[in-house]
């Protein structure tokens, strides 16, 4: 996005924000489940993107972090727990299996990295369904409570909504800072060579952990917030579908581009209410919406930007060399 | 003078091809030392075995009179032996700028001040020094995978220097790299190995490049050490030239 100028950015993303803020406030109840679902998502996808779009590592085990975080914040709270401890403990939980997890990346890479967090996924689902004297088992867990915060009740839709929004704020800003560290640099290390990160004194091994550990993580504060959102949690919608459709909101988004997520997550979320008018076929058009996307550009959305972009760039390069040949020319 | 690296009959088979036999040699302080020898002769097995990207099956290496055999490359990087490679290794979306601060950045403070502290630390400053040391100023914001090979080349090795290495292994750093370039290049590193008293061993196939830039030359062969002398000696060593220089 380095094409903008910075003050064009700035009000950019402030007319975003105040948009997020207000508009929502005329929405009706169903409106605001889908935009607090949006955040919801938004933080998880952003997860995978630093493991997956940022460190190169393959996961499709994302979808099982969300659960292990929604069933943390569910079990917590339905016991009195406050929310904000539930999500203490979800990020807790979900990093510490999320570095077990990173193990088998040290070894195995790619493809054969995806089957590995597959088999993890099911694995997770499996517990979820068949330990019910901790998860409620296929009845699951249900009159999860929403929090108070500052004293303020967030049973209704619109102040819950503002939850999940100030979650991804803060998310969003923890996850700006980081990829701008050396740890961002070491990352992108990772994925781009990591032999030559090891010479230079890169430790890949503990990056490696590090990069799936954050990112299940912020899977687990997805699932925290998921847990009070809907209120009720059955193992389904953390079987393994989630875990592609998040994998999707990060490709189509645009892997490795910080704000790949936010876009990813909006068309899995949105898009499939907005071709809703549609009736039966909305399903078949949101799928062949994704696949010419990601024929248009593998890259996705934020890819398409960041061509077009590098051309001009490229352009306005060559331009400048074509001024200089040409005064040399005349010197000489 | 006294060694900065000691290696002791390192050993490395694969299968049962032995790649490097029995390899045992000393690299002084700040010296230049070239390593020559015919393809598949084990020179970057030797290196691959000396910084830990490979096991060796056998033998010893000591950095300053420590054993560091089996230490790990981001270990050995970090008690200053630095390496370029034969084939391109740089990161081909990261900026030239981008690249350099990268490998400097694992240098300073430890992984919680990575993190939390700020996150330049001078960095950008050594990057753009070691960018004019390397005349690459005009490609500084470019993409480092849009360089050309020879660019690449001296971007790599300008990498191997931002840790401020004591030690570096260079592994053919002259192929592919045009004449005017390689001169370049040949006068960075000299001004680097008398400036900051850096010590280099050089794989490399130019004999010119070898013979003008080296005090010493260690030749191998079928994975042993043929010759180990002056570029004048080495040169006329029947042996040598038998299995490498040719008639």
């Amino acid at each position: 996005m380095s094409g903008f100028a910075k003050p064009l950015k700035i009000a950019l993303g402030l007319a975003v924000i105040a948009a997020l803020i207000v508009v929502p406030m005329n929405f009706n109840r169903y409106g605001l489940f889908i935009l607090s679902q949006w955040a919801v998502m938004s933080i998880a996808a952003m997860g995978l993107n630093l493991t997956l779009g940022y460190a190169g590592q393959v996961s499709l085990a994302q979808g099982a972090f969300v659960g292990i975080g929604a069933y943390a914040a569910a079990i917590m709270t339905t016991h009195g727990w406050p929310l904000p401890a539930a999500i203490l403990v979800a990020i807790v939980l979900s990093f510490a299996v999320g570095w077990v997890l990173g193990y088998p990346a040290l070894r195995v890479q790619h493809h054969y990295l995806a089957f590995v967090t597959l088999a993890f996924s099911t694995l997770a689902f499996l517990v979820f369904r068949n330990e019910s004297w901790l998860t409620g088992g296929i009845y699951g867990i249900s009159n999860i409570p929403r929090p108070h915060i500052f004293g303020l009740a967030t049973n209704r839709p619109l102040p819950f909504y503002y939850v999940c929004l100030g979650s991804l704020a803060i998310v969003s800003l923890a996850v700006w800072w980081l990829i701008r560290s050396p740890w961002g640099r070491a990352f992108m290390a990772l994925r781009e060579n990591p032999l030559r990160a090891q010479s230079l004194g890169v430790d890949t091994r503990r990056y490696t952990l590090m990069a799936f550990a954050i990112g299940s993580a912020l899977g687990g504060v997805a699932g925290a917030l998921y847990a009070p959102l809907t209120q009720y949690i059955d193992p389904v919608p953390f079987n393994l579908s989630l875990s592609l459709d998040l994998l999707m909101m990060v490709i189509v988004g645009g892997a490795g581009f910080y704000f790949g997520p936010f876009l990813g997550a909006m068309i899995a979320v949105l898009l499939p209410e907005w071709l809703r008018f549609t009736e039966g076929y909305y399903l078949m058009l949101y799928a062949v919406a994704v696949m010419l996307l990601l024929i248009w550009s593998p890259t996705g959305i934020l890819g398409i930007l960041d061509r077009y972009l590098a051309e001009r760039r490229t352009k306005a390069a060559s331009a400048l060399r074509a001024v200089a040949k040409s005064r040399l020319e005349t010197v000489q | 003078m006294s060694a900065v690296l000691e290696v002791t009959d390192i050993k490395k088979s694969f299968g049962g091809i032995h790649a490097v036999n029995g390899v045992s040699f000393d690299v002084r302080e700040g010296e230049i030392l070239g390593l020559i020898g015919p393809n598949g002769c084990g020179k970057s097995t030797l290196f691959n075995c000396i910084l830990g990207q490979l096991t060796p099956s056998g033998g010893e290496v000591k950095l300053d009179g420590q054993v560091v055999t089996g230490l790990r490359p981001s270990e050995l990087n970090k008690l200053g032996v630095s390496r370029t490679f034969q084939l391109l290794q740089v990161f081909p979306k990261l900026s030239v700028r981008e690249n350099l601060i990268l490998a400097g950045q694992e240098h300073q403070g430890n992984m919680a001040s990575r993190l939390v502290g700020r996150s330049d630390a001078g960095l950008t400053e050594a990057a753009n020094q070691m960018i004019g040391f390397f005349k690459l100023d005009h490609l500084a914001d470019e993409p480092a995978g849009g360089l050309s090979y020879g660019q690449q080349k001296l971007l790599d090795a300008a990498m191997a220097f931002m840790g401020g290495p004591r030690l570096v292994l260079l592994d053919e750093p002259a192929g592919g790299v045009n004449p005017s370039m390689l001169a370049d290049l040949k006068e960075r590193l000299v001004a680097i190995n008398r400036e900051k008293d850096a010590t280099f061993v050089v794989i490399e196939h130019n004999m010119e490049f070898v013979m003008s830039l080296c005090s010493r030359v260690m030749v191998m062969a079928e994975g042993k050490v043929l010759a180990m002398g002056r570029p004048d000696e080495v040169r006329k060593n029947p042996a040598v030239i038998e299995a490498y220089l040719g008639h």
